[in-house]
């Protein structure tokens, strides 16, 4: 057939990098040096993509990784759609740097949005081929031609199925722009609430994530840290470990040591015996003036975000002036699951095991640490414990890597509680000063914001133990694109927001789900409640007010929260002032980087003004991000995402003294409990004729704001400083003298 | 000195040396067994993601040592049921989708079974409190609780 030859290997390929990973590790073959460009990968060609073999099986390659959210099944939902087979006959291989295409790092919302819309692409342009094939082989023309569970059929009933006209052969084709995609009414898996494909497993105990790989003659690795950041291991006492039986191993090099036992305990006891003596450090900034630290921080850049009018003019003139600082703490990722990975050195070749959302990168910085060339190393998907970000499974790699070297047999590495809240890289602390004026009648006349961030976008974060062993390392920070969403979605006559990119910041610091938008918009909707409050308006009447009278999407959610949640309209805060407990409500709105999806929502809080506790009973959403693949998964995510959310809003905040960490386990590092969380409303909009954006963020971004707006509308006190404490409310209160 | 250690596990008379038999159980099941189903959260039995049953008690297998285990029946996810005869809680997991990345979700319902076993029609705050103590990151709680009570209306 045009375009489809025999590749022989295609198959072993998809077999070694899909379901059969685990088979294939068990059984020992070592295949991975030679599966390691055994199929295309660009992402211009749809093999990088897809495969059908003899039966008709359809396997999908995706550079886009399940990190927990549930974006295989969609992206499975999405390749049987176009493709029309049934969902039980698609499997996904992930983030295999020798099978699957670099469709970028798994952040930012992007899976459906980039990755599934390249893949539906994909699987449009190979259906078109496939119909053609059919036609020429059934000698009708393709227009005549329907496809049913992956069979070709003629009007006159013959058949050529999926396996017969191209199993086991490549594609051979580019991606075609302009492959149809089916319409809306003709879709029959996509926008269904299809049930996730790995549930069973991990209900059953029999899924597979990286913590649980094994290879034969696999080592255990664990790495031991300095006391404090910046020190570095003077002397290293080996003897202190001979003692316990299976130690095989202790690495040094710089700040970098690690211990390499025959058994995990071993290791682990090892590492904790281990006597060495560090050198002073103690440079970290003091806790309790952090916020003058980060304003002393030099500004390596000033990127102004947006810009309309004279803002400061406007405000000076102004008859009413408000400013508002407002801070968001330092978080560690804090994944349920240490960071974890397994490598393995054969015939000079490189093959880690890592649930990094980035195996593409994580590949060149583990080449660029080693001194290898990239094509020598392969890092293939699996997947651990949610992350919500770049946590410490790149580390834990890099940390695998040096050890497996060091010893010269596979070498797995999974990392202590403490090492995964010591020394994952950290959600950076964000401050941001606001100032607005307002006219007489409350208008607002001009806005301006100044946020103190770390400089970087999204590119890598460095990994530990390169840094710690003196090893080639790129020696950048890279925060996430934390500029987005300074600037508001509000047309207000004059605006400047503007961000200070710091040169440092006191940890490694990365992102964290919604990185830099939530931060902003926490801050901008929570000073746009106490413009709204100084107005005297209704803080939802107040937004639309602003919102361009053509975002009708924008309005639209804005307006069936306020329904959802029965939203009486009146000015905050409320008025009632009788007994302990006060309650409150609060709006937040988002169109997430001002391009994309939409979210409004409304918190629902009571307060105890004594104690200062704060509890929310209530948290409603309604969410548009166009078509929706799976409405249950995008719920389950909005849903995480109000409660991690609100647990990083309420509770989470690193501590730290002058050397290192100090919050190292739940019981110092408290996050939100069952009893804590609130009932939890989403209303989804669906737009099954819009290209589909992301979930995995944008309902984070709204929910601090929510829950500073409900406060001061329960007590009339506002909340500035994450996370609300009860002592934070206390103090809030008294300053107010409330 | 290395003691071998005999137990039942998921109803299989088992014996496991170790090194240490201050060990944790968890290990024990991890590495020498291969049952995955409990998973290292945390090592300081804060965040339930080890549990298993002891004798029918959900007990973190992260802080129990394995000689404590000794003559033990021990009970991990593997062996609370499969998905031809799933446990209630197992199965209402399943209907209710109450898992993101499952991490933790061992601990989620090895605790809510052995809660269930003693308290079969418990209160949606109940369940909540019988929870307290297990983490969730990804906020699959709402479902998690949904699923508890689905199995405690169908167990």
């Amino acid at each position: 057939m045009d375009g489809m030859i025999e590749r022989r290997g295609f198959l072993k390929a998809a077999a070694a990098g899909g379901g059969m990973l685990v088979a294939f590790a068990l059984g020992g073959a070592p295949r991975g040096a030679r599966a390691w460009a055994e199929k295309p990968v660009a992402t211009d060609e749809v093999d990088s993509f897809l495969a059908i073999d003899g039966e008709g099986r359809v396997t999908v390659y995706s550079g886009k990784v399940d990190l927990g959210t549930g974006v295989r099944t969609g992206l499975a939902q999405i390749a049987a759609e176009e493709l029309d087979v049934p969902l039980a006959r698609v499997a996904v291989v992930e983030g295999d740097t020798a099978l699957t295409p670099d469709q970028g790092p798994t952040y930012g919302s992007l899976s459906i949005q980039n990755g599934g819309v390249q893949l539906r692409q994909a699987a449009a342009t190979a259906r078109q081929a496939l119909l053609r094939e059919a036609a020429q082989r059934l000698g009708v023309p393709a227009e005549g031609l329907r496809i049913e569970e992956g069979v070709v059929i003629a009007p006159d009933g013959r058949r050529a199925s999926y396996g017969e006209l191209v199993g086991g052969k490549a594609f051979r084709l580019k991606l075609d722009a302009n492959a149809p995609i089916k319409p809306p009414e003709a879709r029959r898996i996509v926008g269904r609430a299809v049930p996730r494909l790995d549930i069973p497993d991990k209900v059953f105990g029999t899924f597979r994530y990286v913590h649980d790989f094994r290879l034969p003659g696999m080592l255990h690795g664990r790495p031991v840290r300095p006391p404090a950041l910046g020190a570095t291991a003077l002397a290293v006492d080996e003897a202190s470990v001979r003692g316990i039986p299976g130690v095989v191993r202790v690495v040094h090099q710089g700040a970098f040591v690690g211990v390499v036992a025959e058994t995990e305990w071993a290791a682990i006891r090892a590492a904790g015996e281990l006597r060495v003596r560090w050198s002073d450090w103690a440079g970290l900034p003091e806790q309790a003036r952090l916020w003058e630290h980060v304003r002393a921080t030099p500004v390596a850049q000033r990127q102004v975000t947006s810009e309309r009018g004279d803002p400061a003019a406007a405000i000076a003139a102004a008859p009413r002036k408000l400013s508002a600082t407002y801070d968001f703490p330092i978080h560690t990722h804090g994944s349920m699951g240490p960071s974890c990975a397994v490598a393995e050195f054969r015939d000079g070749r490189l093959t880690v095991w890592s649930a990094s959302q980035a195996t593409h990168n994580l590949r060149k910085q583990l080449a660029l640490m080693l001194g290898m060339p990239v094509e020598q190393v392969r890092c293939i998907y699996m997947e651990g414990s949610g992350c919500y970000g770049r946590n410490g499974h790149e580390d834990a790699a890099a940390d695998a890597a040096l050890l497996a070297r060091a010893v010269g047999r596979p070498v797995r590495v999974q990392w202590m509680r403490a090492d995964e809240h010591g020394w994952d890289p950290k959600g950076p602390p964000t401050l941001v000063d606001l100032r607005a004026g307002l006219d007489a009648e409350g208008r607002v006349v001009g806005w301006e914001s100044e946020a103190f961030i770390p400089k970087g976008a999204g590119g890598n974060v460095d990994l530990a133990a390169a840094e710690l062993a003196g090893l080639p390392r790129e020696s950048q920070i890279n925060p996430g694109n934390i500029i987005h969403n300074l600037a508001t979605p509000y047309a207000f006559p004059a605006v400047r927001t503007v961000c200070h990119r710091l040169e440092t910041t006191p940890f490694r610091p990365s992102w964290i789900r919604t990185p830099g938008r939530m931060q902003n918009t926490y801050a901008n909707e929570a000073f746009l409640d106490e413009l709204a409050a100084a107005a005297g308006a209704d803080p939802i009447e107040y937004r639309l007010r602003y919102l361009p009278a053509d975002d009708r999407r924008g309005r639209e959610v804005l307006e069936r929260v306020a329904r959802l949640a029965g939203w009486q309209t009146r000015p905050s805060p409320q008025r009632e002032r009788g007994g302990e407990v006060l309650r409150g409500r609060g709006v937040s709105y988002c169109k997430y980087e001002l391009t994309r999806t939409y979210v409004a929502a409304v918190a629902e809080v009571e307060v105890n003004r004594r104690t200062g506790e704060i509890r929310v009973t209530r948290f409603l959403c309604t969410h548009d991000c166009g078509q929706i693949i799976n409405p249950d998964g995008v719920k389950a995510q909005v849903e995480g995402n109000v409660i991690h959310t609100l647990s990083r809003t309420l509770k989470e905040e690193l501590t730290f003294d002058r050397r290192a960490v100090t919050s190292l386990d739940w019981a110092s590092y408290p996050v939100i409990g069952f009893p804590e969380v609130p009932e939890i409303v989403v209303e989804l909009i669906d737009r099954p004729n819009e290209r589909p954006w992301g979930a995995g963020e944008p309902t984070a971004a709204v929910v601090p704001s929510a829950v500073s707006n409900a406060v001061f509308d329960a007590t009339g006190v506002r909340l500035r400083s994450v996370p609300f404490t009860p002592a934070k409310f206390r103090a809030a209160a008294a300053e107010r003298g409330a | 000195m290395s003691q071998t250690v005999a137990m039942i596990v998921n109803g299989r008379p088992v014996s496991v040396t170790a090194d240490d038999p201050q060990m944790p159980l968890l290990y024990a099941l991890r590495n020498d067994l291969g049952l995955t189903g409990p998973h290292y959260g945390c090592g300081l039995a804060q965040c339930g993601a080890c549990t298993v049953h002891v004798e029918g008690e959900a007990v973190r297998s992260c802080s129990l040592p394995l000689a404590a285990a000794a003559g033990k029946r021990i009970t991990t996810l593997e062996g609370l049921g499969t998905p031809e005869r799933p446990h209630p809680v197992q199965a209402a997991f399943i209907a209710e989708q109450a898992v993101q990345c499952g991490y933790c979700t061992n601990g989620m319902i090895m605790e809510a079974a052995a809660f269930l076993a003693k308290n079969p029609r418990p209160t949606e705050a109940q369940v909540r409190q019988a929870l307290a103590g297990n983490i969730c990151r990804c906020g699959t709680h709402p479902r998690v609780v949904a699923a508890v009570l689905r199995a405690a209306t169908r167990g």
